[in-house]
């Protein structure tokens, strides 16, 4: 994930080196020459015929070939990936790894999996370059406690992983003969020094919000344009491309609008990142870093300007309210108005749906002229 | 007890029954409840969509027009946890003391109609009766900022002849979202068309929750589809005047 986001295969690849995913997942989305879609389950968005013939479309360019007959069952999936693999484990002299969490203590650096083709990666070949964010690191093993528990119930739901690999350095006569340990900034130093958007730094990359989700659950994790998606990528995303300190790429501007604020990430959050206050924190960065006046054009602003002015005066308001309510009846004379490709905001709202229209009197009016009293006349 | 109803801008232009629905369950449980018209909008819609600056203003207004009551009532759960859960972070962002102060002392008093009724009043059979089969939608805002909890539920269980029908994926959000709905229309229109599915499905005639904003949503969807189902905020059920009028 992280050598996704510093593009690391990209550039190796100009360097005329090539690089392999030896996550199963992972080697699915290289193969594919795709994109992925979800943290935890990389692939998740192709199906095992997909997946077939990826596999035999992709896998002989880069190794072994798939058997020219593989069907997409499952088990023989998972064993033309074995083989492919272990061949390329076999010949590897460079892994390359990431790292869930560090300790500080004994520097001693960690990997959560589920394939043990992640322990394979970080023992069989002779160097071995872990790239790992800074915010891995917690000071003490009894501060790792509580994260090794927290990490495979919120993702996978199990109560403990299947492969935990653990390394300090080297060990003579055993795995890699040399261990580089880069440790990346990439806009986290900046993010921590914001008070509100620092949690999303307490990340342990579980995924769970992904799952609740009923935006990402609808567009799927490519929309979000980065490795990170879904809400954790929403508000991780634009912070570490810097957007409190100046604007930034419309795609990543966009991402903290990218939600309902529907509260349900928050909710099932492990460590209590609460995404939707960062969400409404960062949108406030978009309208300052991008400006009132860069927008001027757009009809959100117009409509902010102009309602702000509105309900800053309670005679503005009721005013306002009147002349809605004779437009209304002009507009739409059923109460509603119906299918009217209308230009911007309001053509966005009729596109899918019917639009009531404004009250003939509102309920300040009403309540001027009657106090409230439901008898007193109309 | 001093009483002050909190319209919010969006009942007050499009949704003027649902206040007189207010007003009329209130007196009918002995609450004479005041209506300051100095009041006009909390400000989310600003907040939420990043317009912070333009809040300021509008969360000194709320403050000095509901001072001095002991309770506001408000039939918005939405507005309710902005007012409850952000004036505060409005009011320690313009570094105003003042504002932090007054934000602090009305703030805590504004309640959602239905934490009103059954944390203030004590009921919950306000003695309504609505002969129809009803899909309560439990809306983010009532369920995850102000954790309402069932209050709805056992509000409208009590009233007579209503069937309460269960609602599938009850607690997934509509997908209003406020600016949501324009800036991401199709996603939002998908949430939509699933929450109308469930209602479809559950055989409610009517479908109902304590936000008329995700009723403008479902309701134009419901509308645009020509499905037979009404849509009507909790209050005109617990007020007792369900039908048309």
């Amino acid at each position: 994930m992280v050598t996704q986001e510093i593009e690391l295969n990209d550039a190796l690849a100009r360097a005329g080196i090539a690089a392999w995913e030896t996550d199963l997942a992972e080697l699915i989305v290289q193969l594919g020459d795709d994109l992925p879609s979800h943290i935890l389950v990389p692939a998740i968005h192709r199906n095992r015929t997909e997946i077939r013939d990826i596999f035999r479309r992709a896998m002989g360019g880069a190794g072994r070939p798939a058997p020219t007959d593989l069907s997409d069952e499952p088990r023989a999936l998972a064993e033309a990936a074995r083989l492919h693999l272990r061949e390329k484990f076999l010949r590897a002299r460079v892994a390359i790894s990431g790292a869930n969490f560090a300790v500080a203590e004994t520097g001693t650096v960690m990997v959560v999996e589920s394939e043990g083709n992640g322990r394979m990666c970080l023992t069989l070949p002779d160097v071995l370059i872990t790239v790992m964010g800074i915010e891995k690191v917690v000071p003490a093993w009894r501060d790792l406690e509580v994260f090794l528990q927290l990490l495979p119930r919120s993702s996978t739901a199990e109560r403990m992983n299947p492969y935990t690999s653990m390394w300090t350095g080297v060990a003579p006569g055993d795995g890699p003969r040399a261990f580089h340990l880069v440790l990346l900034d990439n806009g986290r130093t900046d993010t921590l020094s914001d008070p509100t958007g620092r949690q999303a730094l307490r990340c342990i990359k579980c995924s769970a919000c992904l799952n609740v989700c009923p935006v990402y659950e609808r567009t799927g994790g490519r929309a979000y344009g980065s490795p990170y998606p879904g809400p954790i990528g929403a508000i991780l995303t634009p912070q570490l491309r810097g957007i409190a300190r100046h604007p930034v790429d419309a795609q990543t501007a966009s991402l903290p609008y990218a939600s309902s604020l529907c509260g349900a990430c928050f909710d099932v959050c492990p460590v209590r990142i609460d995404i939707p206050e960062v969400l409404i924190h960062l949108r406030g960065q978009v309208v300052r870093q991008h400006g009132w006046r860069a927008r001027i054009g757009s009809d959100e602003a117009l409509l902010m300007a102009g309602l702000g002015a509105t309900f800053r005066s309670p005679r503005r308001l009721a005013a306002a309210e009147r002349a809605a309510g004779l437009a209304g009846r002009f507009v739409g004379r059923s109460g509603r108005i119906g299918r009217w490709p209308a230009p911007g905001m309001l053509g966005r709202w009729l596109r899918f749906r019917d639009l009531r229209v404004p009250a003939r009197r509102s309920f300040r009016a009403w309540w001027r002229s009657t106090g409230g009293d439901e008898g007193a006349g109309r | 007890m001093r009483v002050a109803l909190f319209i919010t801008c969006f009942n007050d232009l499009l949704y003027p029954e649902v206040g007189r629905a207010t007003v009329r369950l209130l007196r009918r449980l002995g609450v004479d409840v005041a209506f300051p018209q100095e009041q006009t909008c909390c400000g989310q819609m600003h907040f939420n969509t990043g317009y912070r600056d333009a809040c300021v203003p509008l969360v000194e207004r709320f403050t000095t027009a509901f001072a001095g009551f002991d309770a506001v009532v408000t039939p918005s759960a939405s507005c309710a946890a902005m007012v409850r859960g952000h004036h505060a972070i409005v009011a320690a962002e313009a570094g105003d003391a003042g504002l932090e102060r007054s934000v602090g002392e009305v703030a805590p008093r504004v309640h959602e109609l239905t934490e009103f009724l059954v944390d203030v009043l004590g009921v919950e059979d306000v003695g309504a009766e609505f002969r129809e089969r009803v899909a309560y939608h439990p809306t983010c805002h009532s369920l995850r900022l102000l954790r309402v909890g069932d209050r709805p539920q056992r509000l409208l269980r009590a009233v007579r002849g209503l069937e309460l029908v269960d609602l599938a994926g009850a607690e997934e959000c509509c997908g209003f979202g406020g600016t949501f709905a324009v800036k991401n229309a199709d996603t939002s229109a998908a949430m939509g068309g699933d929450k109308i599915a469930a209602v479809r499905a559950s055989g409610a005639s009517v479908l109902t929750s304590a936000d008329t904003s995700c009723l403008l949503h479902l309701g134009g969807l419901i509308s645009r589809e020509a499905i037979p189902v009404r849509t009507l905020h909790l209050v005109e059920i617990l007020a007792g005047g369900g039908a048309p009028a």
